[in-house]
């Protein structure tokens, strides 16, 4: 594991041969690269539109279905990865670039993500024609837009933040930008990006789940999997194949979270620049200890550690040292920012004839309208959602912070929650609604920050926990009341914590509204009033034109709540209630 | 080296900076003066020491010479040679350290023979040489994090000598660390430089602490602030090592002292103090400190003068933290400095006898009178009907003279100085400024 440090070894050498740790981390290692590889195989089996893939609700198949859920994710945090080391390195390094990646990738965050599937489907299924590789592509592309943002913009914002000196040492010592990426950028930004791909997974078990069933112009496309699985145990009220599923997809985020993460966030540890080293909250992993065990591991370890270096000292990618001015190149500087700046123009203005044409030509603004007032009616569900979970969290929260023997028990728990994807309990609601002839409008909300609930509760537990303890010997020394005391002290001091849940939770809610205002149960359904139900239908339907304007119609609501709203909160909670 | 023959012909510089001025870009026309018109020139085997208060512009002259920034006239030659980045032969040690926390020592050390493309076993070797010769053995394995200040920049040095430097750049090398350490640590590197341990040819560094350039340096280049210019120049010919209590010694501190405080008469200056106008970049101090350093000067056995070395050591107070007190003393018309002394005034005396709300009524009127932003603002808040006026109004006037950060700093401390003296009150939150205080 040790890929981006030596192990210096002073005269003791690492033995080649190994020790029975060794059998069980190889075991491990290869039985999970063996799986993988197999599953890929089946992904790019022949494939027409319209053939029916058949989907057994027999549970001995879900393990099966399960892996090849899994390897989605992990192709998609790949490539989400890729592209956050290109963009992000990109805006960070280069100002013409950054003016349009930052504000594109901002955009883009707040577009629902279950907008890209319906838009982008038909594309992928054309690329491959005759391969099931055409819909596994866009199931994975839905999963990579719902993971690659956040990463980007925080792998951006952590390199713009490296010490200036660390910078100037870099070009003192020679480092080559190649050189430079691998030895100060990707390690500075290590724990961040780590942070960064947690949320991720969490909103892409979610999306998961939604985009192996995919419609194509009016036709149901199942993809081998567990989101499909529940699609169909849906179709057929099959209540035992719900709870399997359940059940595996608890397992899945648990293996994955144990074998994956765990190991990467304590891995991580040393790439914090803190320079003091902190005895608590260090985060440990069972299979770190057990890889550090084994002899053979660590010899392969520092075998990597070789490779590694050999791969960032590459001789074509050093630096060369500078006899020219480099003032000199000014003239061909001009031509290439003239001419970065008439393609802007062209494109823009290309968009917006585009846009005139296709969409506001064709739409009546009474539509317009329509779908205007259905966005306020989920806005309004949203809102009163937030609200409702902090009356709820922000109490329960507090209490936990304020008992680190419990927050260390329900910290993990909160975020494990956070990343179970909370589609696969709205059948259990249908079935509470149809049961007690609940109001839909009403009841269907809970279900859309099912999920995102979460973030409020452990960024606020967060939040409690690192209140100083001199002020709260103050307060009490003071004998403040009750009221006095959570006014002056503790909502300010997780207000900051708050506010990033409240953010991301937000965020959830949108996203969940495209899921949740349609639930159906066998072939019963029930659709709220709501901007996230008339895309779904709009996208049952295969209308391009209205799955469009629903998109923009969310993308433009969440934007304005965002500037309007959480941002100012944002910027006051940074400037007035961090604690210093 | 090809240069050899060059570096042993007499009067060849190893570095040599001319014409070099540099500004940075403010808005859209305006540009921040930071450098005008250096020229100096650094010899074999000299010790040179760049001393200036901070924000004089002397560390980004020595980025200049380290090929990091670009100068926006004039050249640096590096034997002969125009320098137009990095230039291998020149290495540099850095305040902060500027280590990675993921590498190791060992590893932090190799860094710049990697970039290098030094094999992998000479790469080792060499790195555990420096190691062993900056007195960090035994530490290899260790990570930055796990070591003390000190401990953190002998692995800075022993990264920058490992490269087998011709010239040795530091940026305020020890001003991170506590005295004894620092004192330590110079003690080691004298003594590296003087038996020649090293390849090093000279060694050019950027300090604000006096003695530290008079004890380390042959010369001495003393810099101006706004914008940064060469003062003067002082060549230190005491044999090493030097003692700090030593009388010839105190002497060549009495010599800085007086450089850096002597106004140069310009044309037709009257004889007093000096006269500032609104974009006056003011000094960040605060009334605590100056009404303390007027004690001090008032007390009998001072009688009200002193000599400023002797109230740097007083005090314990290094040229950063001094300068901008004296200056404002004698902004205020509180003090006279002149050729390394300072002299308490009548209204000094006046302000320091007073009580505390009397004092605060002396340091209103004086405020008002000498300092043209402070009676500027006040007179602001007048004229308007609700007496309040925002912020913003008044940086954006002070960034015609100032970077925008500047400008902030300075409004920030007028609002301080107006705030003690119950001129106008200031609400954080809104950015406003008023005349009466909120209920």
């Amino acid at each position: 594991m040790n890929f981006l440090r030596t192990t210096f070894m002073n005269g003791n050498k690492v033995k080649a041969y190994p020790n029975y740790w060794d059998m069980i981390a190889l075991l491990l290692v290869l039985g999970v690269i063996t799986l993988l590889a197999w599953v890929a195989t089946q992904m790019a089996v022949p494939y027409e539109l319209g053939q029916a893939i058949p989907i057994s609700l027999d549970p001995h198949r879900l393990p099966g279905y399960a892996l090849r859920t899994v390897l989605r994710m992990l192709i998609a945090l790949c490539f989400s990865l890729l592209f956050t080391f290109t963009f992000g390195t990109w805006a960070a390094k280069s100002r013409r670039a950054e003016r349009i990646i930052i504000p594109f990738i901002d955009i883009l965050q707040s577009v629902p993500i279950l907008g890209f599937l319906s838009i982008t489907v038909v594309g992928f299924i054309s690329l491959f024609p005759g391969s099931l590789l055409g819909p596994e592509c866009a199931a994975i592309f839905v999963i990579f837009t719902s993971q690659a943002w956040n990463m980007v913009l925080g792998f951006y914002q952590t390199i713009r933040s490296i010490p200036s000196e660390l910078n100037e040492a870099a070009k003192m010592f020679h480092l080559s930008a190649w050189q430079r990426f691998w030895r100060i950028d990707v390690p500075f930004s290590m724990p961040g990006l780590l942070w960064n791909m947690m949320m991720s997974m969490s909103a892409g078990w979610f999306f998961v789940v939604a985009s192996e069933a995919i419609s194509v112009s009016n036709q149901q496309i199942l993809l081998p999997g567990i989101g499909s699985y529940i699609t169909l145990a849906i179709a057929t009220t099959n209540m035992h194949a719900i709870g399997y599923a359940i059940l595996t997809m608890f397992i899945v985020i648990l293996v994955y979270d144990q074998l994956l993460f765990r190991p990467l966030v304590a891995w991580a540890e040393k790439f914090k620049t803190e320079q003091v080293v902190e005895e608590t909250n260090e985060a440990h992993s069972w299979v770190i200890n057990l890889l550090h065990r084994t002899q053979f591991l660590r010899y392969l370890g520092t075998q990597l550690t070789y490779i590694f270096d050999l791969f960032v000292n590459i001789t074509f990618l050093r630096s060369k040292p500078v006899h020219s001015h480099p003032l000199r190149a000014s003239s061909y500087v001009r031509y290439i920012s003239w001419l970065w700046n008439s393609l802007l123009i062209c494109l823009v203005g290309g968009v917006v004839v585009f846009l005139y044409n296709i969409i506001f030509r064709s739409i009546p603004i009474a539509t317009v309208e329509h779908v205007f007032l259905l966005g306020l009616a989920t806005a309004l569900r949203v809102f009163v959602l937030v609200i409702v979970c902090s009356l709820i969290w922000v109490p329960v929260g507090v209490w936990i912070g304020q008992r680190s023997s419990v927050a260390h028990i329900v910290q993990p728990i909160a975020q494990f929650l956070a990343a179970f994807p909370a589609n696969i309990l709205y059948p259990l609601v249908f079935i509470l609604i149809v049961t007690y002839h609940l109001n839909v409008n009403i009841w269907v909300t809970p279900l859309m920050i099912l999920g995102a609930q979460w973030y409020i509760v452990f960024n606020v537990v967060a939040g409690a926990s690192v209140i100083p303890k001199d002020l709260l010997q103050v307060a009490d020394n003071l004998g403040l009341g009750f009221w006095l005391r959570w006014r002056r002290l503790i909502l300010p001091s997780i207000f900051p914590y708050y506010i990033t849940g409240a953010i991301t939770a937000v965020g959830g809610a949108w996203n969940a509204s495209i899921l949740a205002e349609v639930v159906s149960w066998g072939g019963h359904k029930l659709v709220a009033y709501g901007l996230g139900a008339y895309i779904t239908e709009q996208t049952a339907k295969g209308d391009f034109l209205h799955i469009s304007l629903g998109i923009a119609m969310m993308c433009l609501l969440v934007l304005i709540f965002n500037r309007l709203v959480w941002r100012p909160l944002y910027e006051l909670s940074r400037e007035r209630f961090t604690l210093d | 080296m090809q240069d050899l023959d060059q570096s042993t012909m007499p009067n060849s510089p190893l570095i040599e900076v001319v014409n070099v001025h540099k500004s940075f870009k403010k808005g859209d026309r305006q540009e921040l003066l930071v450098l005008e018109d250096i020229n100096f020139r650094m010899y074999e085997g000299e010790i040179v020491a760049i001393l200036g208060k901070s924000g004089s512009g002397k560390s980004t002259l020595l980025r200049i010479i380290a090929g990091l920034v670009q100068p926006s006239a004039g050249t640096v030659f590096y034997r002969g040679q125009p320098v137009f980045g990095p230039v291998r032969g020149i290495s540099m040690v850095f305040q902060t350290f500027a280590l990675l926390p993921w590498l190791t020592v060992l590893q932090n050390v190799e860094l710049g023979l990697e970039a290098l493309g030094v094999e992998r076993n000479e790469r080792r070797e060499r790195a555990l040489k420096a190691i062993d010769t900056i007195g960090l053995d035994g530490f290899e394995t260790a990570f930055p994090k796990e070591l003390s200040g000190g401990m953190r920049q002998r692995v800075g040095f022993a990264r920058a000598l490992v490269v087998n430097p011709d010239i040795l750049l530091m940026d305020e090398p020890f001003s991170a660390l506590d005295v004894l350490t620092a004192d330590n640590l110079k003690s080691d590197l004298l003594n590296l430089w003087q038996t020649k341990k090293t390849g090093l040819h000279g060694i050019l560094f950027v300090t604000h602490n006096i003695e530290e350039a008079a004890l380390l340096a042959d010369r001495i280049i003393v810099f101006n602030s706004n914008p940064g210019s060469i003062r003067g120049e002082l060549k230190v010919t005491l044999p090493h090592p030097r003692n700090d209590m030593d009388t010839r010694f105190r002497n060549q501190i009495d010599r800085v002292y007086t450089l850096m405080t002597t106004q140069p008469l310009a044309e037709g200056a009257t004889e007093g103090h000096q006269v500032i106008d609104l974009g006056y970049r003011l000094p960040e101090a605060n009334v605590a400190e100056i009404t303390g350093l007027l004690e001090t000067l008032n007390a009998p056995e001072n009688n009200g003068k002193m000599d400023l070395p002797d109230v740097a050591d007083t005090l314990m107070l290094d040229i950063d933290e001094l300068f901008p007190l004296t200056e404002l003393l004698e902004i205020l018309h509180f003090a006279k400095v002149s050729k390394g002394d300072i002299t308490i005034t009548e209204a000094g005396k006046e302000f320091v006898e007073a009580t505390i709300l009397d004092r605060k009524k002396i340091f209103s009127q004086h405020l008002k009178k000498y300092v043209p932003l402070a009676r500027y603002i006040y007179d602001q808040l007048t004229r308007h009907p609700r007496h309040r006026a925002l912020e913003e109004n008044f940086i954006s006037l002070l960034e015609d003279y100032l970077t925008e950060k500047e400008a902030s700093r300075i409004l920030s401390t007028v609002i301080e100085w107006g705030r003690y003296a119950e001129l106008f009150a200031y609400d954080y939150n809104a950015g406003v400024l008023s005349l009466e205080n909120p209920n």
